[in-house]
């Protein structure tokens, strides 16, 4: 993930106009672009704050409503701000046969925050997902962009060990 | 028609129906929330599920959502059967999960969808105990409430919104439980037809905000059949009372005029009737320009001394803005050839030409509802969005037809919305626009040109041209004129019903000329072609009629030279028509004015007698629409002080003055039937809804309550335990009562003097299902009004009437074209009076384009000047990309632009002085 995180710019920069103003050329219209704007901006901003999305809707010429409601109907768009990593346990059944409540107990007592809440040192925001597609390696997680499954507690402790 | 089995009885319904519309149909009860007759299907709320069997052998069935499944021949199906009961019980169940318990505080109570569904569901316990979901509510504008927390998540308001009035600031957020629908931010929601949203939305999340100020419940209103006096459209309105006060607009369902829809001036435009300018007593004006009161006898004993004056030269000015009952006995009492129809000069030639093109040209006057089905639109010069809101609505479906065609063209049925949109995508039936500035339907049209009046009266000749070259041509075409005149007839000669409308918007005849040729080429080529003439007020077709198109204006009027003892004014003030200088030098010939109105406007304030005149929510009157419909509004209640209709005053001074012509007329009834006798044009005036003798069925007349009532009694219960005594309505078949009475059986009551919707279990506006012949068409007892302009068979020379082209604009040493700008909210006279209106007015300003501003040196809230017939006018300068160049749009009847509206052209310069007055409400886009 890009360290660039400036939500104080709400007029979008350069390169984001342009990774964005790319997207469009594949599409019929500029409003098909809209998820892969959102993405791009979260991608420079870590989230997307009202003033970026008033700014991507303008770019997009769709109206604030409209992106709005396509960027709230997704939770991994972030409309609040999170952390530099998003850890996400997976809370839907092939885990919580697997002792996902485990892991997601011990991810709590390490990071000190419920979920939906970022750590202090605004290094992780914690969040659960309904299912990471690694049902066969169950419990599961994401780590920002890496997937780390077969978890325990134990198995935890090392995988924040090497991301720190 | 297919025959369907429904709990073992045999019905035949329309193929294309869905089975959720054919069972309403039949008169049948089943719940359901997302579909909407004028909306169709999506089936998100899983509230309308009935079981189909496969056949007569299946004993299990399965369940089906009954609005996404079509009607098939022989389909057996039960409403009644225990899982399908169980399961919509259910449903509602769930819906209920984190909707408020809070029916007695929310202004939905008693005419609420969700209270009559949930009851028709059976789900008469809650058993949720757990927390509910809640949400923060947002400020939407002065129009309506939001209260998020009764949401229901049916998803009605969205696609009302967006979908269907186009909207794009109201949209549902998040997903799952948490859904919200709402704006991005608090703001005014930007739609002119939000207000909708009231009777769109099930519950009570949408309410109307000038209602809840002073709150009644549906079943404590006093209500009237009426109808707008908002613009030319007719849209007919459930107006209602309580305490004395107009508390409310509702919807009256009427298929060919409005549907299910309003526009926001009509909605809550209203507001004026409650406002305190409002003139209450009859007032003497004294040395000291004070008005003293007098009593109703001795005004009457004043004006009728005056009237019968020996020699005394009297003179009256109509109304487009009163009722053809009020300006028929003004005309008489005064006799025609000292009868002024009140329009001005420009505007009364224009309409006289409207109503002569009307009845010759053979093309056909479309109703909204045939507006829609219209397969190409060409709008020549008027802000429709702006002057009949309405109609612009229904064009807003009009450009779907192409999306019905492709739907129809792989066997979609034309109610499954959702489907039928995704087909689609973009493409949409051509609507063209040729109009002096921004306009709010660019967003649907195909073509958008940029032209002030003149130049679009020469693109709208060259069209006709095209397509027939025996019509005018301009004979200084600019190659840029004839490539655009040539596409667009080449899309308007593709298409089988194309629709040309246009109107007096422009204050331009040669626009008006135009659109006519460009229908009647059409016609020539075997097109359906529709041609609709947008006129500025309720009643601006009426009047013309009235005097076959033949009444003196008021510019005849002003511009004599006759000393005058009396003149009478009408509902009208002159001010809003005329230079303030030709109006004054006129005044001064008059020796008294004496002016029956509503409210104190400028000419009131002149006048030497005022007389109390009564608003639409307070007495009777018939008004002609855009397509000539006579319709007429009824009073929801009597009003207090010395108003009266303007009708009543006029048979009152008769009486007193003793003039014989008036023979016999002493009723409303014999004022109506006096208009068809004299006036072949309007022979048909009696027929727009039956007159007081009218009794029910049962003997009776019709009650403006409904029987829920808690009774009049309430109202003075502080002061008195003595129920006072109704007032007697003698002029219709109405009646004020004291306990109201049930309207039950559809068909039972003409549509016409029908106040408001009930039927037993629905309690809210959708009861009108129950009135209805088929679900979404016409009334049983047919829709209200006549229509009184007949089609004629075009004659042969029609390419012969039309032919004065204007020359192409260009500047004139500093001379502006002067372009009237239309505002929802401000420009007609009395809704501005609305609080909720006045608040969303603009304020008044000229705007030009970016060239136009660098050439006379000013900047966005500059100031603008110009003199004009001894006045000088000043204005905040609007700066715009979208106004044509070579032209100033002016905030029509907003300030001081009634000195505006006789000029063609005018001079400006930068108002040196200027300093902005107000703070701004106008909405950029409206611009
Ligand atoms: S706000 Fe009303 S119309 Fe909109 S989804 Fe909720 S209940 Fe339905
Ligand atoms: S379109 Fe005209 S008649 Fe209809 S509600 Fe609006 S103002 Fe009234
Ligand atoms: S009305 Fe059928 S699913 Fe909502």
């Amino acid at each position: 993930m890009s360290a660039v995180k400036n939500d104080m710019i709400n007029v979008l920069s350069q390169q984001e106009i342009d990774a964005i103003e790319a997207e469009i050329e594949h599409l019929p219209d500029r409003k098909s672009a809209a998820i892969d704007a959102l993405k791009i901006v979260q991608k420079y901003r870590g989230w997307v704050s009202d003033d970026s999305l008033r700014a991507t809707a303008k770019l997009l010429e769709m109206s604030d409503e409209e992106l709005d409601g396509i960027a709230t109907f997704y939770s991994l768009i972030y409309r609040h701000p999170v952390g530099e990593k998003v850890v996400m346990y997976c809370d839907s059944v092939s885990c919580w046969i697997m002792g996902g409540n485990k892991v997601r107990d011990r991810l709590k007592e390490k990071l000190q925050i419920e979920p939906g809440q970022t750590t202090e040192d605004g290094k992780y925001t914690l969040l659960p997902v309904t299912c990471l597609g690694d049902c066969d390696h169950a419990p599961a997680m994401m780590v920002g962009d890496d997937l780390h499954h077969d978890l325990t507690p134990e198995s935890l402790d090392k995988i924040f060990e090497e991301d720190a | 028609m297919p025959t369907i089995i429904v709990d073992g009885i045999s019905y035949q319904v329309d193929a294309n129906d869905n089975l959720l519309e054919a069972l309403l149909g039949l008169g049948l009860d089943l719940p359901y929330f997302c579909w909407h007759p004028s909306m169709g299907s999506i089936g998100s709320c899983r509230q309308c599920a009935v079981i189909q069997y496969q056949d007569e052998d299946d004993q299990q069935g399965r369940l089906v959502m009954s609005c996404m499944t079509p009607v098939t021949e022989g389909a057996i199906l039960s409403i009644d059967a225990e899982p399908a009961a169980e399961f919509r019980s259910a449903v509602i169940e769930n819906l209920m999960i984190n909707h408020p318990h809070d029916c007695p505080v929310c202004e939905e109570g008693g005419e609420c969808h969700l209270q009559d569904m949930t009851v028709m569901a059976g789900h008469s316990m809650r058993h949720y105990k757990g927390l509910k979901t809640t949400h923060r509510n947002q400020y939407l504008g002065p129009l309506l409430n939001h209260e998020m927390n009764r949401c229901i998540a049916c998803y009605r308001c969205v696609r009302y919104y967006q979908d269907y009035a186009g909207g794009t600031d109201l949209a549902v957020f998040g997903s799952r439980g948490r859904v919200y629908f709402g704006r991005h931010e608090d703001g005014v929601l930007q739609s002119e037809f939000a207000g909708n949203l009231v009777e769109v939305c099930p519950t009570g999340v949408f309410t109307d905000k000038p209602l809840s100020e002073r709150y009644t419940r549906k079943w404590d209103l006093q209500s009237a059949p009426a109808v707008c006096t908002g613009c030319s459209m007719g849209c007919n309105i459930s107006v209602a009372e309580r305490y004395g006060e107009l508390r409310r607009i509702h919807n009256r369902y009427n298929s060919e005029v409005n549907g299910y829809f309003l526009c926001d001036r009509g909605r809550f435009g209203g507001g004026f009737v409650n406002h305190e300018d409002r003139i209450r007593r009859c007032g003497v004006r004294n040395a000291s320009g004070v008005y003293d009161p007098v009593s109703k006898q001795q005004m009457l004993e004043k004006v009728s001394a005056l009237i019968s004056a020996a020699g005394s030269k009297v003179v009256a000015i109509g109304s487009p803005r009163a009722s053809l009952e009020s300006n028929h006995l003004l005309g008489k009492l005064v006799g025609r050839e000292n009868f002024y129809s009140g329009l001005s000069g420009r505007e009364q030639s224009i309409i006289n030409a409207i109503y002569a093109i009307q009845q010759t040209g053979g093309a056909r006057i479309p109703t909204l509802r045939e507006v829609e089905a219209a397969d190409a639109v060409l709008i020549l010069g008027e802000d429709v969005t702006n002057t009949s809101a309405r109609l612009a609505l229904s064009l807003r479906q009009t450009v779907r037809n192409r999306s019905k065609e492709m739907a129809n063209q792989i066997q979609i049925p034309l109610w499954h919305d959702a489907a039928v949109r995704k087909l689609a995508q973009d493409e949409k039936s051509p609507l063209v626009l040729v109009t002096a500035s921004e306009d709010r339907l660019e967003d649907v049209s195909c073509l958008t040109h940029r032209a002030g009046p003149d130049d679009t009266a020469r693109i709208g000749y060259a069209i006709a041209n095209i397509i027939d070259n025996r019509y005018s041509r301009p004979a200084d075409l600019t190659d840029n004129e004839q490539t655009l005149a040539a596409s667009i007839a080449s899309i308007l000669k593709n298409a089988e019903k194309p629709l040309i409308i246009s109107g007096s918007g422009s204050l331009n005849l040669a626009v008006v000329e135009a659109a006519a040729n460009v229908a009647w080429a059409l016609k020539g080529e075997n097109k359906d072609s529709g041609l609709i003439y947008c006129v500025p007020e309720c009643n601006s077709l009426g009047v013309t009629m009235l005097h076959d198109g033949n009444s003196n204006n008021l510019d005849d009027l002003l511009s004599g030279s006759d000393d005058i003892d009396v003149a009478i004014v009408l509902e009208n003030d002159l001010y809003r028509r005329a230079g303030s200088t030709a109006i004054n030098s006129w005044l001064g010939k008059v020796k008294n004015l004496v002016v029956i109105d509503q409210l104190d406007n400028p000419t009131a304030s002149v006048a030497t007698l005022v007389l109390p005149a009564a608003s639409f929510a307070e007495t009777e009157g018939t008004l002609v629409n855009y397509e000539g419909r006579a319709q007429r509004s009824f009073a929801a209640f009597l009003p207090q002080g010395d108003i009266q209709g303007s009708w009543q005053w006029l048979l009152d001074i008769a009486d007193q003055v003793g003039t014989q012509k008036f023979g016999s007329i002493r009723q409303f009834d014999q004022v109506t039937e006096d208009i068809a006798a004299q006036n072949a044009a309007l022979s048909g005036v009696t027929k727009a809804a039956p007159d007081a003798s009218y009794r029910s069925g049962a003997g009776q007349k019709i009650a403006r309550m409904t029987h829920r009532a808690s009774g009049r009694t309430a109202m003075v219960a502080d002061v008195t335990m003595y129920e006072p005594q109704q007032p007697v309505d003698n002029t219709s078949a109405l009646a004020f009562t004291m306990e109201g009475a049930n309207l039950i059986k559809p068909g039972e009551v003409p549509s016409s003097l029908t106040p408001y919707i009930w039927s037993p279990g629905w309690n809210s506006n959708q009861a009108i299902i129950k009135f209805q012949a088929e679900t979404g068409g016409a009334l049983t007892d047919s829709d209200p009004g006549v229509r009184l302009i007949a089609t004629a068979s075009p004659v042969a020379d029609l390419h012969t009437r039309h032919t004065t082209i204007p020359a192409i604009t260009r500047h004139q040493g500093g001379s502006l074209q002067l372009v009237p700008g239309y505002h929802l909210f401000g420009s007609e006279e009395l809704s501005a009076y609305s609080k909720a209106i006045a608040e969303l007015t603009p304020r008044g300003y000229f705007a030009v384009h970016p060239d136009v501003a660098g050439q006379l040196g000013v900047a966005d809230h500059d100031g603008l000047e110009t003199q004009i017939n001894g006045a000088n006018v000043q204005l905040e300068v609007v700066v715009s990309e979208s106004v044509a160049r070579q032209c100033v749009v002016y905030s029509y009847g907003i300030d001081a632009t009634g000195e505006l509206v006789h000029e063609k052209r005018g001079t400006f310069k930068k108002a040196e002085s200027w300093e902005s007055s107000r703070p701004s409400n106008l909405i950029m886009s409206d611009r």
